[in-house]
């Protein structure tokens, strides 16, 4: 007994310090000045924002940032670390686990766990001491499942558990989760808090990133709250003077400095309807993701759809769109009052929808063609005859967009994949221009670009809701919504939880609306 | 001050030649190559006889090639099509020549036998390219079972043996040459005819140049330095007016020839000017960007196969009646040489790159290679050494310059 003591009062120092990290990408500071220590034996939460800087904060800290490339010094059981790659710091015990799990899906649980670290001699695996330790570990985080078991096989809550047991092999000290409990039910993310605490006691210290007050206040010591690459505020919970509110509040405290264009609202009869919407899994057909949105939109009217990630907006989104995403899909489409068809892409872009990706690269744009060819994709009849594309009308096609949109390239014939991230969204959404939609659901549209661009789309949307056309945007800046929105649905956990008119809107209203909702 | 400007403004021969650096590779390539022929097999590369003969038998390398880059460019690949030619020959045999090893005789005429023959072909590949589309089996395997099928049921059908001879009209797919017409105003042993066509030919090739490059210079887009635009047409009409001269020389135009000249065109036509030919890029280059942008990808993929398809019938029937019989062997390997012939040509494995006018030059670098290395007197294996070694080299030249830009 009196050995521990000595050891704890020894170690009463934090076992993280990290002083004045300042980060720098290209044309952006992500991270400014921020300080953050961890006790021994501690729960610390960081929350904020999308965006405000946690992820890149964790990244400085494990080295995936190397030395050299930020600012600031890192102290970890009190000496100054400098970590060159992940390995750096994970051999001294510090091991993130990331939002999206690191697992191989169609290995066994054993060979993910010692993936990397093989109990091999000469290259040849102990299998018999694999399991056996994977048994132990296993037993550690609260599983029962036989080592030969596929990942593949077992639910994401358990993927989460199995990560954590892999970590705990490391001989972890401190442990870092991000979103760890984003995509688990109520059960599984209790039964993973509860095992922090167990942790706890056995003195690993833990850092949780997460958007849920509730969760932090459950099991958090003490609270980092980043905003806009700064730490604003720390807390501790056992003061007692710690709520949600304040909480809220320190997260999304800033003046709306950000400008956006002026624009007065005309707004006519209802465009689209969409009555009763659910849908689910593309994979597991049991899980529901949507869960029976009723949305309007009317001609002129932008409206916004708010949430924190993984609430189900994109799936909404492309479920609506012909199908792009979801099984058993369910519900029904109105275009200004008769019912429509979106079965497939093709009717959907019939019937007058149009749908911007969220991840352009991905799912929006050809990144070896040029603009020109991006520009006249989804509409290539546009710009042909009987299947023979007309040179003459596509070049104008493609020059006027470039022109109207201000995409700035060096001819459309630019290849795309060189353009910078706002460019690239104005050819994605010239793209949808041209298709010439009624209703267009424009899903994170000013994700990764400077402000100027930003400024720029704003002024594009606008122009749109001028035309006539109804606009549904959905964006994780909650500012950006509240700034160019008529009206703003709030969406959590596949519904929605809540509508307000953007004038009486504010951040805080919609951080209680989605706090009050989880396990709804 | 002025003088700078414009100076600046242009852009230099040397640096678009750099940046194109690919397209010019290819060609002087082949250029080399035919200029190290013509001296290792003492002149007799360029012979008129040879040149009808590289013509001939390359031509269902050159058939096959068009489809293959279709399939390449989507990001698929199809290995079924040498047997799948051989099969389509073994079909026509049975058709048209008594066998008695097969049950039944149709002795079926020659213009029906190749309708037949094609839309077997055509068939077949659009049954492979459903497999592909709907149940999204790698094209690899699914081909791969293709080529297997069709050669067991090509030896099946021809019972293991040589079928012929064909009828005359049959032969002269291959072996016939378009009369000439215009016999009476030429001295003998000039084939007239040849001349003339090409001599239009040449010149709607430069007047489509001409015209694309108005179109360019009309949005301020001709990015072309002009010396480089007259110097690249004057040596495609040196080119195909040596080529008809040549041709004029022997026994005027092969049949084959027409029939291939029509099918580069309009693939070109196809790839660069359609919008059934754009979106099988936009695939290639993007699926997902595509499918979300309202592309019909099944349907895409399902119509490429089945052209695919059609023309390796295409080239089974110009095989067969070259050789007057189907045999058991035909279009063994045929496969490997259209693929190299493609990535040669520059289309890329990762689909969504790649010209007409770039394979069919590979493919004729082929041609030439196994035309000269035949004439030098070096064995099938050493051939088969140096293709593979040249396929190597010009997909690392092309890896090597598009990491160095």
């Amino acid at each position: 007994m009196g050995a521990v003591r000595t050891a704890m009062q020894q170690a009463v120092g934090p076992i993280l310090e990290m002083k004045g990290i300042t980060k720098t990408f290209p044309g952006v500071k992500a991270l400014t000045d921020v300080n953050i220590s961890v006790m021994p034996a501690e729960i610390h939460a960081v929350v904020g924002e999308n965006g405000a800087g946690k992820s890149t904060l964790m990244k400085v800290l494990s080295g995936v940032y190397p030395h050299g490339s930020y600012d600031g010094t890192i102290l970890y059981e009190g000496k100054e670390r400098q970590f060159r790659k992940i390995s750096d710091s994970e051999d001294i015990g510090i091991i993130i686990i990331h939002q999206e799990l690191a697992l191989v899906p169609l290995l066994s649980i054993a060979e993910n766990i010692f993936l990397g670290h093989e109990t091999a001699r000469n290259g040849i695996i102990n299998w018999f001491e694999a399991f056996t330790r994977t048994r132990e570990l296993l037993k550690k985080v609260g599983l029962s499942e036989h080592p030969n078991t596929l990942i593949t096989n077992i639910g994401t809550g358990k993927q989460q558990l199995v990560e954590i047991a892999k970590a705990l092999n490391k001989k972890v000290k401190l442990l870092i989760l991000d979103e760890p409990t984003s995509s688990l039910n109520e059960k599984d993310s209790n039964a993973l808090l509860e095992l922090l605490k167990g942790f706890k006691a056995q003195g690993i210290a833990s850092i949780l990133i997460t958007h849920k007050l509730n969760e932090v206040m459950k099991v958090a010591d003490r609270i980092t709250v980043i905003r806009d690459g700064k730490t604003v505020d720390t807390m501790d919970v056992h003061t007692g003077e710690v709520n949600e509110d304040r909480i809220i509040k320190a997260m999304v405290g800033r003046d709306l400095s950000e400008r956006y264009p002026p624009r007065i609202p005309h707004i006519g009869d209802t465009l689209l309807e969409v009555k009763n919407w659910s849908v689910h899994h593309p994979q597991h057909a049991d899980r529901q993701v949507i869960k029976g949105v009723n949305l309007t939109v009317k001609a002129g009217e932008v409206v916004g759809i708010a949430g924190l990630m993984g609430a189900g907006r994109t799936e909404f989104a492309m479920s609506l769109f012909g199908k792009a995403y979801g099984t058993k899909i369910s519900g029904d489409v109105f275009m200004r009052g008769k019912p429509v068809d979106v079965s497939s892409i093709p009717k959907a872009m019939e019937a007058g929808l149009a749908y911007v990706t969220e991840d352009r690269k991905t799912y929006g744009l050809v990144l070896i063609d040029h603009i020109k060819h991006n520009v006249t994709l989804a509409n290539l009849k546009g710009v042909s005859e009987r299947g023979v594309v007309n040179d003459v009308s596509e070049i104008g096609v493609a020059t006027k967009y470039r022109k109207d949109l201000g995409i700035r390239s060096s001819s459309i014939y630019q290849t795309t994949v060189n353009l910078s991230g706002g460019n690239q969204q104005k050819v994605v959404l010239s793209k949808w221009l041209f298709s010439g939609p009624d209703v267009l659901i424009l899903d994170e549209p000013t994700r990764g670009i400077d402000v100027g661009a930003k400024f720029e789309i704003y002024g594009i949307i606008n122009q749109l809701a001028g035309e006539g056309k109804a606009v549904i945007v959905i964006s994780s800046e909650m500012p950006e919504l509240l700034g160019i929105s008529d009206r703003i649905y709030v969406m959590n956990e596949g519904k929605f939880v809540a509508e307000m008119p953007a004038k009486e809107a504010s951040q805080e209203k919609i951080m209680r609306a989605i706090m009050k909702s989880w396990g709804t | 001050m002025t003088d700078i400007a414009a100076k600046a403004e242009r852009p230099s021969i040397m640096s678009f030649v750099k940046a194109n650096i690919r397209d010019y590779a290819l060609l002087l390539s082949l250029a080399a190559i035919m200029v190290f022929f013509q001296f290792t097999t003492k002149g007799i590369l360029f012979t008129p006889l040879n040149m009808t003969n590289i013509i001939l038998q390359n031509s269902y390398i050159v058939i096959m090639a068009l489809g293959m880059l279709l399939i390449i460019v989507a990001g698929h690949i199809d290995l079924s099509v040498g047997f799948l030619s051989g099969f389509v020959g073994a079909i026509a045999g049975v058709l048209m020549v008594t066998n008695p090893f097969w049950p039944v005789e149709w002795k079926l005429g020659t213009v029906p036998a190749i309708a037949v023959c094609l839309l077997a072909g055509t068939l077949i590949g659009a049954l492979q390219g459903w497999f592909v589309a709907r149940f999204r089996i790698p094209a690899f395997i699914v081909t791969l079972a293709g080529m297997l099928i069709f050669r067991g049921l090509m030896i099946a059908m021809l019972s293991g043996r040589n079928l012929g001879p064909f009828p005359e009209s049959f032969q002269a797919i291959s072996n016939g040459y378009v009369p000439d017409l215009l016999a009476f105003m030429a001295p003998a042993g000039i084939n007239m005819f040849a001349l003339v066509v090409g001599a239009v030919v040449t010149l709607l090739i430069l007047w489509s140049n001409w015209k694309a490059r108005m179109l360019e210079q009309a949005h301020g887009m001709a990015e072309e330095p002009i010396e480089l635009f007259y110097g690249r047409n004057a040596l495609i009409a040196a080119a195909f007016l040596a080529f008809s001269w040549i041709m004029a020389n022997h026994r005027g135009l092969p049949n084959v020839l027409i029939t291939m000249f029509a099918l580069v065109a309009l693939f070109m036509f196809i790839t660069t000017r359609t919008t059934f030919g754009r979106r099988v890029y936009a695939m290639g280059g993007n699926e997902k960007a595509a499918r979300l942008s309202g592309l019909n990808t099944e349907k895409i993929t399902i119509a490429i196969f089945a052209i695919m398809g059609g023309l390796s019938a295409l080239a089974g029937l110009v095989y067969a009646a070259r050789l007057n019989s189907a045999q058991p062997k035909a279009g063994a390997g045929l496969e490997l040489d259209v693929i190299a012939a493609c990535f040669i040509g520059g289309a890329a494995v990762t689909g969504g790159v790649g010209k007409i006018t770039g394979v069919v030059i590979g493919a004729f670098i082929m041609g030439v290679m196994n035309n000269g290395m035949g004439i030098m007197g070096i064995g099938i294996d050493w051939q088969q050494v140096i293709k593979g070694a040249v396929l190597l080299l010009a997909v690392f030249l092309d890896v090597y310059f598009k990491n160095k830009s």
